[in-house]
C-alpha cells in the first residue's frame, strides 16, 4: 500500500539540461567539451561510450559533484532528490544492510524508527530481506550492489544517476538486477541515468542511448530505441532486439572500441 | 583457551625464550659469563620479588606517567590529525614541524622539561612527545584516504563537515589510528623511563641506582617489567582493535 502510495505521488522525476558543457581539469585534461544533453523528465537513458571519454564526470556534474568549466547545467527543480550508485557498491564496511541502506535519510536527518522502516522497505524491494543485519564483508557482489541499489532508492529520488553499476558482476546477476532496475523505474516514474559500457545493457533498459566520443567527450549518436515498453528477458533474444543494438555498437565501433 | 589454540599461537614464542633462559642461567652457573655482567634468570626472578617494595611502586609509577603520556598522544594526536587534514596548506604548513618534533632528540629535552612542566609532569610529557608522531601520522594518513566515492554520497545528501568526519572519515581512519596507537604504546613506556633517567622516579630511577650499586639482577628486573608494561598496553590496544573492527576489516576478520 506504501508503495502504491509513493507512485501516486510522483510527478515524474527530474529533467536535465546541459548546453555547451565543457569540462577541463587541472593539467589541461579536457574530459567533455561542447556536449548539449537534454533528459526529459521520467526518461530512462542509457550513455555508452570507450573508457575515460568523461561519462563519469557527465553524471557526476548532473549530480552536482562537479562544476562545469564552461557552459550550464541544469536540473528542473532543485527540491527533488538525486542519487547516486557508483560502479562499485561503496557501502561502509562497518555497518550492516539496514544501517547502510538508511545513511541518506540519517544524513539528512530523518528520526531512526522512520528511517529504519523505510530502509527495511527498500531492501525488501531490491531482494536482500534476508541479509538485512550482515555486514558488507559476509555478502556477495550481487548482493552488496543490491544493498548499494536499496540505499540509493531509499529517498525516492526524482533522478537516478548510476555509474557502470554492474559492470564487475556475473553475467546471471546483473541480467537479474538489469530487470529489477527497470521494473522499479515503471513503477517508480523517476528520471534515469544509465552509464554503461554494455550495449546489449543500454539497449535492453533505454528508451533512449547515447554514445559519447573519446576524450574530450561529445555526443557522436543520439538515438532512440524502437523497441516495445513492456521488456522482459526474452526480448534480448529477437531479431528487433540485435538491430537496435547493432546502430550503438557501430556507433562504439567508429569510436574504436569493438567490444 | 583449547590445547590446539594454545599450541598454534602460545607454544612458537615460547620455546625460544625456554632456551635463551636456560642458556642464560647454564652459562652463569658454569661461571662461562660473570653474574655481574648478566644475571642468572633465576636472580632476576628472584630479585622482583625481593626488591618488589621498591620495584612494584616504581612499575606503578612508570604505568602512570606512560598512559598519561599515551592518552594525550591519542587525543591530541588524533586532533592535530585532524585540523592537519582539513586543507593542503595546513599541511604544508605544520606537517614539517610534527616530524621535526619526532627527531628531537628527547634525552636532551628532558631537563628542560623539568623546568617547564616541574617534576610531577616531566615523565608524562616525556612518554607524551615520544609517542605523539605515529599517531598523528597514522591518523592523517587514514584521514587523508577517504573513498572518493563515499565523500560525493556524503555530499549529496547533504551531510556537514562534522558529520562526515564523524560518519565516514574518523571510521574510514579506525584500522590506520589503532596501528599508530600500537606503535605509540611502546614507545610511550620508551619515553617514560628516559624521562624518569632525570627525574629518578619510577623503573628508569630504580634501573639508574641499581646500575651504580651493580645490582645487575635488580636492574634487569626492572627491565623486565618495564617490557611487560610495554607488551600489556600493545596487548590492550591489540584487543581493542579486534573488538573495533572485527565485523568488517580484513586485519582483523581473518582468526
Amino acid at each position: 500500500m506504501q508503495v502504491l502510495n509513493q507512485v501516486n505521488s510522483k510527478t515524474g522525476g527530474i529533467a536535465v539540461d546541459m548546453q555547451a558543457v565543457r569540462r577541463e581539469f587541472q593539467g589541461g585534461v579536457v574530459a567533455v567539451d561542447g556536449l548539449n544533453l537534454h533528459v526529459a523528465s521520467g526518461e530512462f537513458l542509457s550513455v555508452l561510450g570507450p573508457s575515460g571519454c568523461g561519462k563519469s564526470t557527465l553524471l557526476r556534474m548532473i549530480a552536482g559533484l562537479d562544476q562545469p568549466t564552461s557552459g550550464t547545467v541544469q536540473i528542473s527543480s532543485q527540491k527533488g532528490r538525486v542519487a547516486f550508485v557508483f560502479q562499485d557498491a561503496h557501502l561502509l564496511p562497518w555497518r550492516n544492510v539496514l544501517t547502510n541502506v538508511a545513511l541518506p535519510l540519517e544524513l539528512m536527518g530523518v528520526p531512526p524508527i522512520e528511517r529504519f522502516e523505510s530502509a527495511r522497505d527498500a531492501i525488501e524491494q531490491v531482494g536482500l530481506a534476508d541479509a538485512i543485519n550482515r555486514y558488507p564483508g559476509q555478502l556477495s557482489g550481487g548482493m552488496r550492489m543490491r544493498a548499494s541499489l536499496a540505499r540509493a532508492l531509499i529517498t525516492n529520488p526524482d533522478l537516478l544517476l548510476l555509474d557502470e553499476p554492474f559492470a564487475a558482476l556475473d553475467e546471471i546477476t546483473r541480467q537479474q538486477l538489469d530487470e529489477q532496475l527497470y521494473d522499479l523505474w515503471q513503477s517508480r516514474g523517476m528520471t534515469v541515468i544509465f552509464v554503461t559500457h554494455s550495449t546489449i545493457e543500454a539497449a535492453y533498459l533505454a528508451q533512449r542511448a547515447i554514445v559519447m566520443s573519446r576524450r574530450p567527450g561529445r555526443i557522436v549518436l543520439d538515438h532512440r530505441l524502437d523497441l516495445p515498453s513492456n521488456r522482459d528477458a526474452n526480448l534480448r533474444m529477437e531479431t528487433g532486439f540485435a538491430g537496435q543494438m547493432r546502430v550503438l555498437f557501430d556507433a562504439l565501433d567508429r569510436q574504436g572500441i569493438g567490444q | 583457551m583449547n590445547k590446539t589454540r594454545f599450541t598454534r599461537l602460545l607454544l612458537p614464542p615460547l620455546i625460544p625464550l625456554a632456551a635463551i633462559t636456560l642458556l642464560a642461567e647454564v652459562a652463569v652457573r658454569c661461571g662461562w659469563v660473570h653474574s655481574f655482567l648478566i644475571p642468572a634468570p633465576t636472580n632476576v626472578i628472584a630479585s622482583i620479588f625481593r626488591d618488589w617494595q621498591d620495584l612494584g611502586r616504581a612499575i606503578v609509577e612508570t604505568g602512570f606517567a606512560s598512559i598519561t603520556g599515551f592518552a594525550f598522544s591519542t587525543i591530541i594526536g588524533i586532533a592535530i590529525a585532524v585540523t592537519l587534514s582539513s586543507s593542503v596548506w595546513m599541511q604544508r604548513a605544520f606537517y614539517p614541524y610534527a616530524v621535526f618534533f619526532q627527531t628531537v632528540p628527547i634525552i636532551a629535552v628532558a631537563p628542560l622539561l623539568v623546568i617547564w612542566v616541574g617534576w610531577n609532569w616531566t615523565v608524562a610529557t616525556s612518554a607524551f612527545i615520544v609517542s605523539i608522531f605515529p599517531v598523528i601520522a597514522n591518523t592523517l594518513t587514514g584521514l587523508l584516504s577517504t573513498d572518493p566515492a563515499l565523500r560525493d554520497l556524503f555530499k549529496l545528501y547533504g551531510a556537514n563537515a562534522p558529520a562526515t568526519l564523524l560518519k565516514l572519515r574518523l571510521p574510514f581512519a579506525l584500522p590506520n589510528i589503532l596501528t599508530g596507537l600500537r606503535i605509540a604504546a611502546g614507545l610511550a613506556v620508551i619515553g617514560a623511563i628516559v624521562g624518569e633517567f632525570i627525574t629518578g622516579a619510577g623503573i628508569g630511577g630504580v634501573i639508574q641506582v641499581s646500575s651504580q650499586q651493580q645490582r645487575v639482577d635488580k636492574v634487569f628486573a626492572g627491565l623486565l617489567l618495564a617490557s611487560l608494561l610495554g607488551i600489556g598496553l600493545f596487548t590492550l590496544i591489540n584487543l581493542i582493535s579486534r573488538m573495533a573492527l572485527r565485523n568488517w576489516h580484513a586485519s582483523e576478520s581473518a582468526t
